[in-house]
């Protein structure tokens, strides 16, 4: 099963949910890859402590101007949807940051002027924590270009039993990058008016998207009932309430996985998957 | 004239909560939601819409199916998987691609290429913007659509609106609530403005993400403060995150301590400081008071 922790508040316990989740089936025995997808922000590792052993740099193509060959005529500027090439005077400028790597200007270019060169925006890192395989990307500080690293650890994903991935929050691009290819996404919240906002956002691409999916509450008696009131009315399943226990944020301030730090959660991370499993199979009939 | 922005690498941390209170504290100003993809300062400051305005950041292609040839050009030259065939519901085959407008990008380049002339390259109004009154003063906000890219685009637009309500009515601040990360819509939000705050939680993950995000600031060139929310939570890691700020040219501008009083405010529609004369709004103020100072 591919299943994608999303949501689209921050802050709602996507990385606890996705890390606890992750080594509990691996003591349950299966095997279990998770992929960090939030790559301007990856913190899965702080948790699982993975063993690194590939690096590998994350590129995507540029264009480059052979200069001997142009002749200025502007058309890799029209044909640019990004105004990441310009022509002015007789010289073309290049914004590589704005560039989405569409291949329109070097292959409209009548002088066969362009081709295209990678350039580095981030970099995937590949290793292991307590038998489960991890993958986590970090796109470079000041690139714009969430999506291309995120595709580029997603496809660092074997065929375990459980592909687990945590996405970044939010419901724009990079999220659909992330959770896109998921058979089933957990949105987490919290229950407050800033998570049932969000949540409702989330559910509205999740629905977009046509993936399955249910709500785990995080932090489920801070706030009032208007989430658990809204899954209600809209059918969405709550498959995990956690408690606003101060030791978890505690343990987790220190980097400390809940199941570890706080052995009686446990069951109901196990519950919680055991339900995900028959909602999932159900959801396949 | 001074903006100011409001982000934290990490998700979670109490922008939004924070940046409520300084409406409340702050005089003559008007605020701006940059966290046009999930915005929910509007939540506590209660505005009047005066005006609503479609937001096009970009185009989309379409194929007009009457005068597609099908022959696939388009599929093969899509660098973003966004043209297939459709599986049909009715198990007849479907004669034409389509183009799933969640993953078009809007490049054009289908459209350049398509021997038939058949696909439509057009506008798409991929969001809303917002210009409202509130008790605090004038607000700009927006609302980005599902799945749509551009977030920079929009950012940048509520921004400049914003800077034209502050022109004109003569205000001292504009205060931008920013969104978690460090990608587009971040760099949108802070490029350019004179001072940024980051609002961050004493945890490993904050204090990870805020090394990543100080990165970011320091890359544009824009002061940069800091404010540790929850603090007690873990006062050693506090002391580290300030610390390691200061190393690198950020100053901490107080500390705010964990309080479900900034929960209650949030279900009571009003921002902290109006919701409780207690410690935790002692805390915010002089946060505040900080920034101020900041800006002299």
């Amino acid at each position: 099963m591919k299943l994608a922790v999303a949501s689209g508040k921050g802050g709602t316990g996507k990385t606890t949910i996705a890390t606890n989740l992750a080594l509990v089936l691996t003591q349950m025995g299966q095997a279990v890859q998770l992929l960090d997808c939030d790559v301007e922000e990856p913190n899965c590792h702080i948790f699982l402590k993975p063993d690194i052993e590939v690096s590998s740099a994350v590129t995507v193509l540029r264009p480059e101007v052979i200069k001997e060959k142009c002749t200025s005529c502007g058309i890799c500027q029209e044909v640019c949807e990004y105004s990441a090439i310009i022509v002015v005077k007789d010289t073309v400028l290049t914004f590589p940051e704005l560039c989405h790597s569409c291949g329109a200007c070097s292959m409209f270019c009548p002088e066969d002027a362009i081709t295209e060169v990678p350039r580095q925006v981030g970099t995937v890192e590949e290793g292991t924590s307590n038998g489960i395989t991890f993958t986590h990307g970090l796109l470079n500080i000041g690139e714009l270009m969430s999506p291309a690293v995120i595709s580029s650890v997603k496809n660092t994903a074997d065929e375990p039993d459980v592909l687990l991935i945590d996405s970044p929050p939010g419901t724009s691009c990079p999220v659909i990058e992330a959770v896109k290819d998921a058979e089933f996404v957990l949105l987490a919240t919290e229950p407050t008016p800033f998570g049932l906002n969000d949540l409702e956002l989330a559910v509205g691409m999740v629905r977009e998207l046509n993936i399955p999916f249910a709500v785990a509450i995080n932090r489920c008696d801070i706030g009032n009932e208007v989430v658990k009131d809204y899954c209600t009315r809209e059918h969405i399943a709550v498959v995990l309430e956690i408690p606003d226990d101060r030791k978890i944020a505690e343990a987790y301030s220190r980097g400390e996985m809940v199941v570890n730090a706080l052995p009686t959660y446990e069951k109901l991370f196990k519950d919680c998957l055991e339900y995900i499993s028959k909602l999932h199979r159900n959801a396949n009939r | 004239m001074k903006e100011i922005v409001v982000i934290s690498g990490k998700g979670g941390t109490g922008k939004t909560s924070i940046v409520a209170s300084f409406a409340a504290l702050a005089d003559k100003k008007v605020m701006a939601d940059c966290d046009v993809d999930a915005a929910d300062l509007h939540l506590v400051m209660n505005p009047k819409i005066h005006q609503r305005k479609d937001f096009s950041g970009g185009k989309k292609a379409r194929i007009l199916n009457d005068e597609c040839i099908a022959c696939d050009q388009c599929i093969e030259e899509c660098r973003f998987d966004a043209i297939s065939y459709p599986s049909s519901t009715n198990g007849n085959t479907v004669e034409t691609p389509y183009i799933n407008p969640i993953f078009c990008e809007g490049c054009g380049l289908c459209v350049r290429i398509c021997p038939a002339e058949a696909i439509a390259f057009e506008d798409v109004v991929n969001g809303e913007w917002y210009i409202s009154e509130t008790n605090y003063g004038p607000m700009v906000h927006a609302r980005l659509g599902m799945a749509e890219g551009n977030s920079g685009k929009l950012v940048s637009l509520v921004r400049q609106e914003a800077r034209k309500i502050a022109d004109r009515d003569g205000l001292n601040y504009i205060i931008v609530d920013g969104s978690p990360g460090i990608g587009c819509p971040v760099i949108a939000s802070v490029t350019g403005s004179d001072l940024v705050l980051v609002v961050t939680e004493p945890t490993l993950s904050g204090q990870h993400d805020l090394l990543r995000v100080s990165q970011l600031t320091k890359h544009f060139g824009i002061p940069t403060l800091i404010c540790v929310n929850k603090w007690d939570l873990n006062p050693d890691i506090t002391e580290a995150i300030e610390t390691e700020a200061r190393e690198s040219g950020v100053k901490p501008a107080g500390r705010v301590r964990y309080d479900n009083a900034i929960t209650k405010a949030q279900i009571m529609k009003t921002s902290v400081i109006e919701y409780t004369g207690g410690a935790v709004s002692e805390d915010i103020k002089s946060v505040w008071r900080n920034i101020i100072y900041a800006l002299e």
